[in-house]
């Protein structure tokens, strides 16, 4: 057993991010909930300086009895976990006032979230995973119901709450079971304990896994466990929907990482099975459920499933490059998804299919930089070079291929060809049909908003054409985690 | 001096200042067209500066890109590819130059991405690494599919995304077969590497490069396209405009060529010689299906698209003759090909701005009020179907002697494409160009103006210079020629009988007797 010790600096950027939340809960409550633009750049602010210091923290051995890990992984995921709030923030901009989000429970939620995730991202054990978890997801639940007048964001935040705690019941009833057979909730622990047993031969354990994969896989939305998504990612404020499929599944996808690479992985023949059978569906499921929606809003959200699909191929894929391509795209993907759900939240009229393609038409030349940034994003979604979703995708199914899963890259990248489809046409929407008549259906930029645009498009566009610096980032990173 | 990446990245650098300026639209096209002349004119230091002597890749650049994955910078040309750079950069910039009549909206994003394309052909043509190429070939995609969607005819949408969605769907298999190739290289020799003359040395069993030359070849086989992979053909190339149709017919579809060329012959040379019968055969069904469907074709530019599919047909069939004659004839042909039927393109992109019809019946009797049109196009007409004397006949003439060579059926089925493609090209010049005026609009029809008629004077004259003296194009991809055969395992000729093929010599007989 490791020494009890508290290692406050190891949470540093958590830290920082409660601070905030609740200065800014403070001091807005003082004013009967109306915050001012100051709430939002005192927030913004608070999320860089959390960023900052996860980049400055310091690796080191895992802090709080084994508990909070304080690895490289850990420390590119709570940059990466910051920057998504950070630029959630920005994107809030002239958001907040069109629909009366105005207030800083609001921004206080978002910064609470991100440090649930940090905590969820940086566990090494079932516990902390599980707190960090419900951090994020009960902030969540709420922020999803943040336009309380519209009926719909009302119904996305219950859909959400009621399959969220359901899911959670899954998690924790694995963890409960895997504690039952290993002893132990450390996933050191439960790795020794795993490799000494194996796991087919213990039910418990079988079952215990299953659960948590049942459990986690509902948050990164994977199909069968997906149908929540597309409803909550519509009714939802925009620029929560693109919190919401950023941050979450970066932070989900690294807790199975560390679950399964770590606690599980002398039983990696037998998950890999499953989760074979799990990218596949949700890559396919996902892409061919969006070819037919017309709304934006839906349309990203089953692409967010799809991309769900391609990081669990990377999971599959497993070894060095497994893990570096999981690194690599999920910063891509957090770029791309923030920026496009930044362009849809300028959309005046989110509801009775304000968000349809139709809203789009003619965008490409009325408005040429909004335009251009929203094709890039498409473009880097669909994985074309040379923006960085190629990149991404590359070294995914590069992954996949070297360690012997040609089948499973085939079908992805066979997949991806029908998200081609879909994301063409919204570029088809913004370029190649004439502009609707009466008034421009999107907002003016907010400059804070036109910033977190730039970083996206500029940050795709490095790390599409100079990848080799975040990959040797990735690989450090990766090159700590044990196992 | 990094040569290669100049005359790559110098449109680039145009499409991004007239993309970051504004500017009317006069300096728009005006910075476009002086940027593509600039880099037609860099490229051919290539043309002067290249040793015709050595088939080793020359001008070469290279340069760590993404070092942990083995991936470079790594640029270079040779004989073949130093032709296919020229015709790409002349290519472009007459397109460009015969853009300014026609364009008249959204200026700026059209010779913005009109450069776009240029950089990402230029790519694929220079690219020796694998992971370059594909990032140029992909990268290429989106250019050309806004040039069809935004600024293209009636059903452009369709045709653009049914563009997009074809190529993408062979190069994406290729993407795996490149990923393949590259840990099958690692697996051999330990570093994963995605250069291309390292690869060449990767030593593949039988079934590893079936598959990987199916999943190369089926990328090629879309972009060139063989029959029957070419049905986005006739879409892209109706709805795109003239100058998307010029560049499309002119460079894109010798991307799939040259891709057999480069990669399939080379890398997989045993899968090669058995997949021989299937290529040539759905060759011959190009060629000739292609001249059958062009024939019934109401609509010119429909015409000139389905003889493409029966040009690149033979091509293909010269490649896969897999001799000397047969790969130096399907090689002349891409030339051929492109400035042929790129003027093509331009005669029929002129008419079409002048009436807006472009249907064969509502023409007829053309010479009498445009006479000068009227020899242009009669020239072009000509050198399609491969008369004596311009560039075309040297082309088919070595390919069919090549399939004979090979093969006697295929050389015979092939020479009935010849006979075919005289068919419907003269009898659609007919139709057009004799008799009397049978529509009052065509009867007060200008000729051709000075800009247009300096759209045509460069192709005319190299129409000629390549029927009457190919000996420079042949020498210059001569040593090329011979190390893609020798490394795709075929006899190689120790002397060049070819090579000083001109009138008078005994094909001349033989190859007037089949196109006649």
């Amino acid at each position: 057993m490791p020494e009890l010790s508290a290692n406050w600096s190891a949470i540093l950027p958590h830290l920082i991010l409660c601070a905030t939340a609740s200065v800014v809960l403070l001091i807005s409550a003082g004013r009967q909930g109306r915050a001012g633009g100051w709430a939002l750049y005192l927030s913004a602010a608070g999320a860089l300086a959390a960023l900052i210091a996860a980049w400055m923290t310091p690796t080191g051995p895992a802090a709080f009895a084994g508990s909070v890990a304080v690895d490289g992984m850990a420390r590119i995921l709570n940059v990466l976990l910051a920057f998504s709030a950070f630029m959630t923030l920005l994107l809030t901009s002239g958001y907040a006032g069109r629909w009366e989000v105005e207030s800083g429970e609001f921004y206080a939620l978002i910064l609470f979230a991100t440090a649930g995730m940090m905590a969820l991202a940086g566990g090494l054990d079932l516990v902390t995973i599980f707190v960090g978890l419900e951090v994020a997801s009960v902030s969540q639940y709420i922020l999803a119901a943040f336009r309380w007048r519209e009926p719909r964001s009302i119904e996305a935040s219950v859909k959400y709450l009621l399959l969220g705690a359901f899911a959670s019941g899954f998690l924790l009833y694995g963890i409960a079971l895997v504690f039952g057979a290993t002893g132990s909730t450390n996933l050191h622990e439960i790795a020794l304990s795993v490799s000494r047993g194996g796991i087919t031969g213990s039910p418990l354990l079988l079952a215990g896994l299953g659960f948590l994969l049942v459990g986690l896989g509902f948050k990164i939305s994977a199909v069968p466990f997906h149908m929540w998504t597309p409803d909550v990612y519509q009714g939802a404020p925009t620029v929560v929907t693109g919190f919401m499929a950023a941050g979450p599944k970066i932070a989900v996808m690294a807790a199975l990482l560390r679950i399964l690479g770590v606690g599980f992985e002398s039983a990696r023949p037998e998950w890999t099975v499953i989760l074979w059978w799990l990218a596949v569906l949700t890559m396919v499921v996902g892409n061919v459920l969006a070819l037919v929606q017309r709304d934006v809003k839906r349309l990203l959200a089953y692409s967010a499933i799809a991309h769900a699909g391609y990081l669990l191929v990377a999971l599959v894929a497993g070894q060095e490059l497994g893990g570096i391509s999981i690194l690599y795209y999920m910063a891509v993907y957090a770029l791309t998804t923030l920026g496009s759900f930044g362009v849809v939240a300028l959309v005046k009229n989110e509801d009775d299919g304000g968000t349809d393609l139709d809203a789009f038409a003619g965008l490409g030349f009325q408005r040429p930089w909004l335009g251009a940034a929203m094709a890039i994003f498409m473009f880097s979604l669909a994985g074309i070079p040379p923006t960085a979703g190629f990149v991404g995708k590359f070294y995914i199914f590069s992954g996949a291929i070297q360690s012997g899963h040609v089948v499973l890259a085939v079908i992805g990248v066979m997949a991806s060809l029908v998200s081609v489809y879909y994301y063409l046409r919204v570029v088809v929407a913004m370029y190649m049909r004439p502009q609707a008549a009466g008034e421009p259906a999107l907002a003016v930029t907010s400059p804070a908003l036109g910033l977190a645009l730039a970083i996206s498009v500029a940050g795709i566009l490095f790390l599409g054409v100079y990848p080799a610096p975040l990959y040797r980032i990735a690989q450090a990173a990766i090159s700590t985690l044990p196992g | 001096m990094p040569v290669l990446s100049i005359i790559v990245f110098l449109p680039l650098v145009g499409a991004l200042l007239l993309w970051g300026i504004p500017m009317p639209p006069k300096a728009q096209r005006g910075v476009a067209f002086a940027f593509a002349i600039v880099t037609f004119l860099v490229s051919l230091q290539l043309w002067f500066g290249l040793d015709r002597t050595l088939h080793t890749f020359q001008f070469e650049e290279q340069r760590a890109w993404i070092p942990d994955f083995g991936i470079s910078y790594h640029l270079g040309v040779d004989g073949i590819s130093v032709l296919l750079i020229l015709l790409t950069t002349l290519l472009s910039a007459i397109a460009i130059l015969a853009s300014f009549p026609a364009i008249k909206e959204k200026t700026r994003g059209y010779y913005a991405f009109m450069l776009v394309l240029e950089t990402g052909m230029l790519g694929v043509f220079v690219s020796l690494d694998l992971f370059v190429f594909y990032v140029f070939w992909e990268a290429m995609l989106i250019p050309m599919y806004f040039l069809i969607g935004v600024w293209g005819g009636e059903r452009r949408i369709y045709a653009a995304v049914k563009f997009f969605l074809y190529t993408m769907l062979g190069s994406l298999l290729m993407l795996v077969a490149i990923i393949f190739l590259a840990v099958a290289h690692r697996n051999e020799t330990g570093t994963l590497t995605f250069d291309l003359m390292e690869l060449y040395r990767t030593h593949l069993t039988t079934t590893q490069e079936v598959l990987l030359f199916s999943a190369y070849a089926l990328a090629f086989a879309i972009k060139v396209p063989l029959f029957p992979f070419h049905t986005w053909l006739p879409d892209a190339h109706v709805e795109a405009p003239t100058a998307g149709s010029v560049i499309l017919a002119g460079v894109l579809l010798k991307m799939g060529t040259y891709g057999y060329v480069r990669f399939c012959l080379p890398l997989f040379p045993h899968a090669t010689a058995m997949a021989v019968p299937w290529i040539v055969t759905l060759s011959l069904i190009g060629i000739v299906y292609g001249a059958l469907v062009a024939m019934v074709q109401p609509d010119l530019k429909k015409l000139v698209a389905y003889s493409s599919v029966s040009h690149l047909g033979f091509v293909m069939l010269g490649i896969f003759a897999l001799n000397h004659q047969g790969m130096q004839g399907g090689l002349l042909q891409m030339l051929n090909h492109g400035l042929s039927t790129g003027a093509l393109f331009l005669l029929v992109g002129m008419i079409y701005e002048r009436r807006h019809t472009r249907l064969i019946t509502n023409f007829g009797g053309l010479t009498k009020v445009m006479p000068l049109y009227a020899a242009c196009f009669m020239i072009v007409t000509l050198s399609s179907i491969g008369l004596p004397g311009t560039n075309g006949f040297v082309g088919e003439f070595l390919v069919l002697l090549g399939a004979f060579g090979a093969n006697k059926v295929w050389g015979v089925v092939g020479a009935t494409g010849v006979i075919l493609a005289a068919v419907y090209m003269l009898w659609m010049f007919q139709r057009v160009m004799f008799g009397k005026v049978t529509h009052e609009e065509n009867e007060k029809l200008r000729d051709l103006s000075k800009l247009e008629f300096a759209t045509l004077v460069p192709i005319i004259a190299l129409i000629f210079w390549i029927g009457i003296y190919p000996k420079p194009f042949l020498d210059t991809m001569d040593a090329s020629v011979r190390h893609v055969l020798d490394q795709a395992g075929a006899p190689v000729p120790a002397a060049a009988p070819m090579h000083t093929l001109g009138p008078g010599s005994p094909g001349d007989v033989l190859a007037e007797g089949g196109t006649e």
